[in-house]
């Protein structure tokens, strides 16, 4: 039988022809125990091939590795939707001459399919693969669920090569990309560390402010009209959003309520909504932690979908196109209600977009949870320091001392006072916020910009400018 | 009248400055077993900051002060004061003299500002359960006795459980001296933040007891404490009818009274009188009940 194991990846990226001034990709799945990226950067260096393009869909700390890659100028150009804060304290130090390109989880997968950001070689790794490439997530002892961002790379990149440890007979069952796409397998001893992959479980959390905030947050999705059959959801992975999505399913279990679909990169409590009835489906791009990665492997209800599916602007449909309420968070978030989920304060680098603004745009109502504070800074603004989703697609803040109402959505704002829900207006919040924590200063910005913000239809959002070191 | 009460450690910032957002009724800021000697100054210093930038709005603000055998007490009065908490709770009153002496503090700082604040009798010693009439009745500043069941069982040589059956006769007798001196009285906390389960049933035994309201030691445990001591919309219900039946056999001239087969008399209506007020204290709206 015919097979495209090659034996090393050496072999791999002579194969394919990976020369200078090239661009390769990554996708994010195994998050920070992502061993992958730091595996084909190494050999790449070590080949003595330089100024390359990287487009990761992610970047965690696991990843500094890359930053000295960057310094030899291995690698020239950053294209990625979010960074951890440990690598991106070093990129905001402004360790590349051109500035890194941020774009959303739906933006980048349109720029890979219209040929704006062409990829040419895609490094896929796979917890499973069989020897012609047929690969899911859903299996093998780095199994991480959905690969859903890893589509695009498969479907548009030049050349794909997949790592796995986890090699089946051909042909795999039940794959997520299949091998039409794929150039050649390579085989490694670990494409991750489990630990770091998913968490165990998405524990509830117990920050008594965060409960207050969760609990306004489905009281807000109760009263907002949207909340009857048919209903669809995403929120995402944080303490809040979490307790949220739990305080949302008992409502819609007392009310009856049979919604449609949760969709995002799904936890544990979106699967037991749609194990309680909640949902007839969740539409699922990444797992947080392993009850949502079993539910992918076991239930056919939990369907795998592409980045593209999921959020990308210009494709005939997404899934966002069809969302009723999303659940977001912020570092930042100003009186226009322009949102910051790239950087803190002081302006360092600690996350991106993501899926944010692809959801904010598209959902009939985008929330934004935020505490007022954090330590002693004030989370409302006059400017935040970087837009990351404007205004324009926020309806609702919600906090512990009040839920701030976008006025574009006057109706909203209506039906959650009529509903006896403590709404504010945004700048009375920020002046109450102000009364504790005083009016903090606005650190100096350096004139140099490290990254851009890409908004999902291309255009120029914001850019990001160089910091101090720490 | 509190249905929940929330302690906060007074050397705890970050749980400081969200006092006002858990949903508590009142809120206990605490200066004595929370906080390690070392740090009583500073958590001085940050309640009374607190007291004086936080808007409460219709959250009560409470101060628990060190006890009045030690040299701290006095010292935490002079901080607090001048940022005029709501109440001051007294901890191991244990006898009237404790009550007089607080009061008279309270008196002289009153003499200074003009005004002071009310006093909360924290019983949790063998005595003071044996003195709570005494200790309710010490003062006009007395507005409510709470019972402490922790030091309680220390000092009654007996272990805390969650069924309670050691705390039985402290928590009756003090339900009864507070209301025989007519006012209201509060249940220990239960200390167990991760049973829901126990945390309700231990609140509506305490509620069935007569208690006004209990305390909370986490932001937790306060959507199911206040939801124990909020009238039910049935009590509201029933209350309604009371009252219009009351209404009605006055219009009627009749003397008697009776709804669903039952006489009404003082009792029953005083209790519906008392449901309808707390409904109305709670912000809820009565009339669409009906």
């Amino acid at each position: 039988m015919s097979s495209k194991v090659v034996s090393s990846l050496r072999e791999a990226i002579q194969k394919v022809g990976l020369r200078d001034g090239m661009t390769i990709s990554f996708h994010h799945h195994l998050r920070n125990g992502d061993y992958v990226l730091n595996l084909v950067m190494e050999e790449i260096a070590a080949l003595g091939i330089r100024d390359l393009t990287v487009n990761a869909s992610s970047l965690f700390d696991i990843h500094i590795p890359l930053c000295e890659h960057i310094r030899s100028q291995t690698v020239t150009r950053l294209q990625t939707n979010y960074m951890s804060s440990g690598i991106g304290a070093i990129i905001s130090q402004g360790i590349l001459k051109a500035p890194v390109q941020f774009r959303t989880h739906g933006g980048r997968a349109r720029d890979i399919a219209l040929g704006h950001t062409p990829i040419d070689v895609a490094f896929i790794a796979a917890p499973t693969s069989d020897p012609m490439g047929n690969l899911t997530g859903k299996t093998g002892k780095s199994a991480c669920g959905s690969l859903g961002y890893a589509y695009p790379d498969a479907i548009y990149a030049k050349k794909v090569i997949v790592i796995t440890d986890h090699l089946v007979p051909y042909p795999l069952q039940g794959w997520s990309i299949p091998e039409i796409y794929v150039d050649y397998v390579v085989t490694v001893d670990a494409i991750g560390n489990p630990n770091g992959i998913i968490s165990g479980t998405t524990q509830l959390t117990r920050d008594p402010v965060a409960l207050v905030m969760a609990g306004y947050a489905a009281q807000v999705i109760e009263n907002s009209g949207l909340l009857r059959d048919g209903f669809s959801f995403q929120t995402g992975a944080g303490g809040a959003s979490v307790a949220a999505a739990k305080y949302l399913k008992d409502i819609m279990l007392q009310k009856n309520i049979r919604g449609s679909f949760g969709l995002g990169g799904i936890t544990g409590y979106m699967v037991d909504m749609l194990q309680a009835g909640c949902f007839q489906s969740l539409m699922d791009v990444q797992c947080f932690d392993l009850k949502a990665a079993e539910s992918i492997r076991s239930d056919p209800r939990h369907q795998e979908i592409s980045a593209l599916q999921y959020a990308a602007p210009g494709c005939r449909s997404a899934a966002v196109d069809s969302l009723d309420v999303v659940i977001l968070g912020a570092t930042e978030i100003d009186t226009e209600f322009n949102v910051n989920v790239h950087t803190d304060s002081n302006g360092y680098i600690i996350g991106g977009s993501g899926g944010h603004s692809d959801a904010a745009a598209c959902a009939k109502l985008c929330m934004i949870i935020a505490p007022m504070f954090r330590t002693r800074r004030p989370i409302i603004l006059d400017h935040v320091t970087c837009i990351s989703t404007p205004g324009r697609d926020v309806d609702v803040l919600v906090t512990q001392g009040g839920i701030a109402v976008n006025p574009k959505n006057e109706a909203l704002r209506q039906r959650l006072a009529d509903a006896g829900l403590p709404v504010v207006d945004i700048h009375e919040l920020k002046e109450k916020t102000e009364r504790i924590t005083g009016v903090p200063k606005i650190p100096p910005k350096g004139s140099r910009p490290v990254a851009e913000v890409i908004s999902r239809d291309g255009a120029l959002l914001d850019s990001i400018f160089e910091v101090p070191a720490r | 009248m509190f249905r929940s009460m929330l302690f906060l450690p007074g050397n705890t910032p970050k749980m400081l400055i969200n006092a006002n957002y858990f949903g508590a009724d009142a809120v206990i800021f605490d200066l004595e077993d929370a906080v390690s000697p070392a740090e009583k100054d500073a958590a001085r210093i940050l309640v009374a900051n607190i007291l004086r930038d936080l808007d409460f709005c219709r959250c009560t603000k409470i101060v628990r002060i060190n006890a009045i055998d030690t040299d701290d007490w006095k010292l935490d009065l002079d901080r607090i004061l001048p940022r005029q908490p709501d109440l001051i709770m007294l901890p191991k009153a244990s006898q009237p003299q404790d009550v007089l002496l607080l009061d008279e503090y309270l008196l002289a700082a009153e003499r200074h500002s003009g005004r002071s604040p009310g006093i909360i009798a924290l019983i949790e010693t063998a005595l003071g359960i044996e003195n709570a009439y005494l200790i309710a009745s010490a003062s006009e500043r007395v507005r409510a006795l709470f019972l402490g069941a922790e030091d309680l069982a220390a000092t009654l040589r007996c272990k805390r459980t969650k069924s309670g059956q050691e705390i039985a006769y402290a928590r009756q007798r003090l339900v009864n001296a507070a209301r025989a001196a007519g006012i209201d009285v509060y249940d220990t906390p239960f200390t167990d933040v991760n049973d829901d389960a126990g945390l309700s049933e231990d609140t509506a035994y305490a509620k069935s007891l007569g208690f006004t309201g209990k305390a909370a030691i986490s932001p937790r445990q306060l959507q199911i404490i206040n939801r124990v001591f909020s009238p039910s919309p049935d009590e509201i219900q029933y209350a309604q009818e009371v009252m219009e039946a009351i209404a009605l056999a006055k219009e009627q001239g009749r003397g008697v009274v009776a709804l669903r087969g039952r006489m009404i008399d003082a009792p029953v209506a005083a209790q519906a009188q008392q449901v309808l007020d707390a409904a109305n204290r709670q912000g809820i709206k009565t009339e669409v009940l009906v």
